[in-house]
């Protein structure tokens, strides 16, 4: 059998795999913040606290209301991106033009409000969902096996960033979306509701962020305090694909997730480290990211 | 000479009330400082619930001991040494607390009883893992009253082995308690002649364990253990369900696993996983009857944390009752010198070095068709009895033990 630095191909081949499954689920969550930063110069802190509660939605929707996988996929990200129009009318517009510092502080603050009060209901040690039955099991690949969830995820996940580029950068929508951004009073002045479109960006935003905790909540432990622990980890990636790009998210997403994986098969003791370590470098070298334009 | 003799009779008239007042309860009231993580990772297994058997203790002693008032006041311990150990110093300095329950967190544990020690009030530790709390960092000031990893190794580790899982695998959480447990099932797994093929050391905390399972799943050992607590614990079994680590005639072992987290996987995702345990709520009429008050008053079926903090609570307050002082050493020589039976503890004693050692059990997880209800999750599958659970004495570092 082959082998690269010890380790038989293989055993690098599944851990490949999982590297990009994992670094779909970094682009879906790091996409949603590049949308925001990109589009709204806002730097969403909240984004791990919507992540969690797509999460939470799917498990507690289905506990009181038996409400399914499936139908869970749609509607927890639309409560979610509602809750986020609200915080953007009714908080985020009132510091529009502040620093962006403003903007992090508020929305770590709503994010530590909502994290507190899950947890005084729901505690910290997660709440159980199970797998729809179509997704048990799985299939032999000769190097591993792969459930078919993680399958599942890998394409949606796929799908859904694609889709998100497209209409962004490709569409009639997408323009005056990029063009309300950068010049909003000329944009009013062609009869464009600038004020609703800035609502609906940040809405969408944070629904990606929560579709993605939908596609989590079957297989990781679905708790309060699950988004704060990948929150720091998608600022980074963002960080590494450049502030705001949006291709550069979703790429750098899933290179980070294979980096990640290999790092996991050669010295696993680094491999929360290793994506910062990455960040560092590309600071140093290209300070406006991967992807970024230079500033 | 009368003035001189006036002068000695008040001197021994003053010398004797000074030392009556030390026999006595110190502001003639008996306070309890209760720490503990209330908010995050280790929350459920102590926490808000915690306090709540730490009342249920002062209720039915009558909230009194000996005339004198029992107080409580709690504080979040938000995991970190420091903030426990401004708080403990602001308690003993400031707000006259006599006893620190709770204690979760081992690092923390490890820094109060330091502080504890230095203003000479006493600690009990309900909550901590690492077995160096009564070892390396023993203090003549605190008891560990629940369990630590000695048992949790010896328990489930000697089980699995002598049922012919002989290699090993072991993932272990890239911290100080990871790394005691992973030596404590090293020794264990060799000395009743299994083999550790490998250990994985994990970044704490891990989302996502696919790659450590699949690592796992290539070693080929009979046995993967978790050396590892909370959510990652929870999340690696999730994981190796999903990726059919079993089915593959492969055993789990989760070293560290409490009843919080048996609830959160539920029966189908944890069914036949051995772990080691200090109490259970369904072993017999005294603990149910307990258990039903508790959920009564919390909404949930208590830990062995929780009882652990129940029960220590009034053998404290009886210590006191017993002598009618508060001061440390004098209730802690009392504890020592009263065995305990009671609805936690069966053949408990603490020992010098602070160590409360009583049996342990190894439970097994239900399956779906043995589970009656949402709590109904282990069946006690042996006694391990109070002397061969925990580590001897003869074996200890403790220089309270050693003398040195």
């Amino acid at each position: 059998m082959s082998e690269i630095l010890g380790v038989p191909v293989t055993v690098l081949s599944g851990q490949l795999l999982l590297g990009v499954i994992n670094g779909a689920f970094y682009a879906l969550l790091s996409l949603g913040l590049a949308v925001i930063f990109g589009l709204l110069k806002i730097i969403n802190f909240a984004h791990g606290a919507m992540y969690m509660l797509g999460a939470m939605a799917t498990v507690v929707l289905f506990d009181n209301l038996g409400v399914n996988y499936w139908v869970a996929l749609f509607v927890a990200p639309i409560m979610v991106g509602a809750l986020g129009v609200l915080i953007e009318y009714f908080l985020l517009r009132r510091i529009g033009g502040q620093d962006h510092i403003y903007s992090l502080l508020l929305t770590f603050g709503v994010a530590l409000m909502i994290q507190g009060i899950l947890t005084n209901i729901y505690g910290v040690s997660g709440l159980r969902y199970s797998m729809p039955d179509v997704f048990k099991g799985g299939m032999n690949l000769g190097f591993m096996f792969l459930p078919y969830y993680r399958a599942w995820v890998i394409v949606m996940a796929l799908l859904v960033c694609f889709g998100t580029w497209f209409m962004i950068e490709k569409t009639k929508l997408g323009s005056y979306l990029r063009a309300g951004t950068e010049d909003a009073q000329l944009m009013q002045g062609f009869g464009i509701n600038v004020p609703l479109l800035i609502s609906l960006t940040y809405g969408f935003g944070v629904m990606l962020a929560a579709f993605a905790g939908v596609l989590a909540a079957p297989i990781y432990s679905v708790t309060p305090v699950m988004g704060s622990h990948i929150l720091i980890v998608v600022f980074a990636v963002v960080v590494i694909g450049g502030m705001g790009s949006i291709s550069g998210a979703i790429i750098t997403g899933i290179l980070m997730g294979i980096i990640e994986g290999l790092t996991k098969t050669f010295y696993p003791q680094a491999s929360s480290a290793v994506i910062f370590l990455v960040m560092v470098i590309v600071l140093l070298i290209r300070p406006s990211g991967l992807f970024g334009k230079e500033a | 000479m009368t003035i001189m003799k006036k002068l000695l009779t008040s001197a021994i008239a003053s010398t004797l009330m000074v030392a009556g007042a030390q026999a006595e309860i110190s502001n003639n009231t008996v306070k309890i400082g209760y720490l503990a993580d209330m908010s995050g990772t280790y929350r459920d297994l102590a926490g808000p619930n915690g306090l709540a058997a730490l009342e249920m203790a002062v209720a039915d002693f009558g909230g009194k001991v000996k005339g004198a008032k029992i107080e409580v006041v709690s504080s979040d311990d938000r995991n970190s040494p420091d903030v426990s150990s401004s708080t403990v110093r602001r308690w003993v300095e400031n707000e006259d607390v006599d006893m620190v329950a709770g204690l979760v967190a081992s690092s923390v544990s490890i820094a109060v009883s330091d502080i504890l020690e230095e203003k000479g009030k006493l600690g009990i530790v309900s909550g901590s893992a690492a077995s160096s709390i009564t070892n390396e960092h023993c203090t003549p000031n605190h008891i560990h009253y629940v369990y630590d990893t000695y048992p949790l190794a010896n328990g489930t580790a000697s089980a699995i082995v002598k049922e012919g899982g002989k290699s090993w695998f072991i993932l272990t959480a890239d911290y100080a308690f990871g790394h005691s447990l992973e030596a404590d099932v090293t020794k264990v797994v060799e000395e009743n002649g299994g083999k550790v093929v490998q250990t994985l050391r994990h970044p704490f905390p891990t989302p996502d364990f696919s790659s450590f399972i699949l690592q796992a799943q290539g070693s080929g050992a009979d046995v993967v253990a978790l050396a590892n607590a909370g959510a990652d614990t929870t999340n690696a079994i999730n994981t190796a369900g999903e990726f059919g680590l079993t089915q593959s005639g492969q055993t789990l072992a989760a070293l560290l696993l409490f009843l919080t987290d048996v609830h959160a996987l539920g029966v189908d995702a944890a069914q036949g996983i051995q772990l080691t345990t200090g109490w259970y709520w369904d072993m017999n009429d005294e603990t149910r009857a307990w258990s039903d008050r508790f959920l009564e008053k919390t909404g949930v079926r208590p830990t062995m944390v929780h009882a652990g903090i129940y029960s220590s609570t009034i053998q404290y307050l009886k210590a006191i009752e017993a002598t009618d002082s508060d001061e440390a050493q004098t209730v802690r020589k009392q504890m020592m010198d009263t065995p305990i039976n009671d609805m936690f503890a069966t053949n408990g004693r603490i020992r010098e070095d602070g160590r409360m050692v009583h049996d342990m059990y190894l439970a097994q997880v239900k399956t779906p068709a043995e589970s009656k209800d949402e709590w109904d999750l282990y069946k006690i599958v042996r006694t391990i009895p109070a002397e061969e659970a925990f580590r001897p004495l003869s074996e200890s570092k403790c220089p309270l033990v050693t003398g040195n």
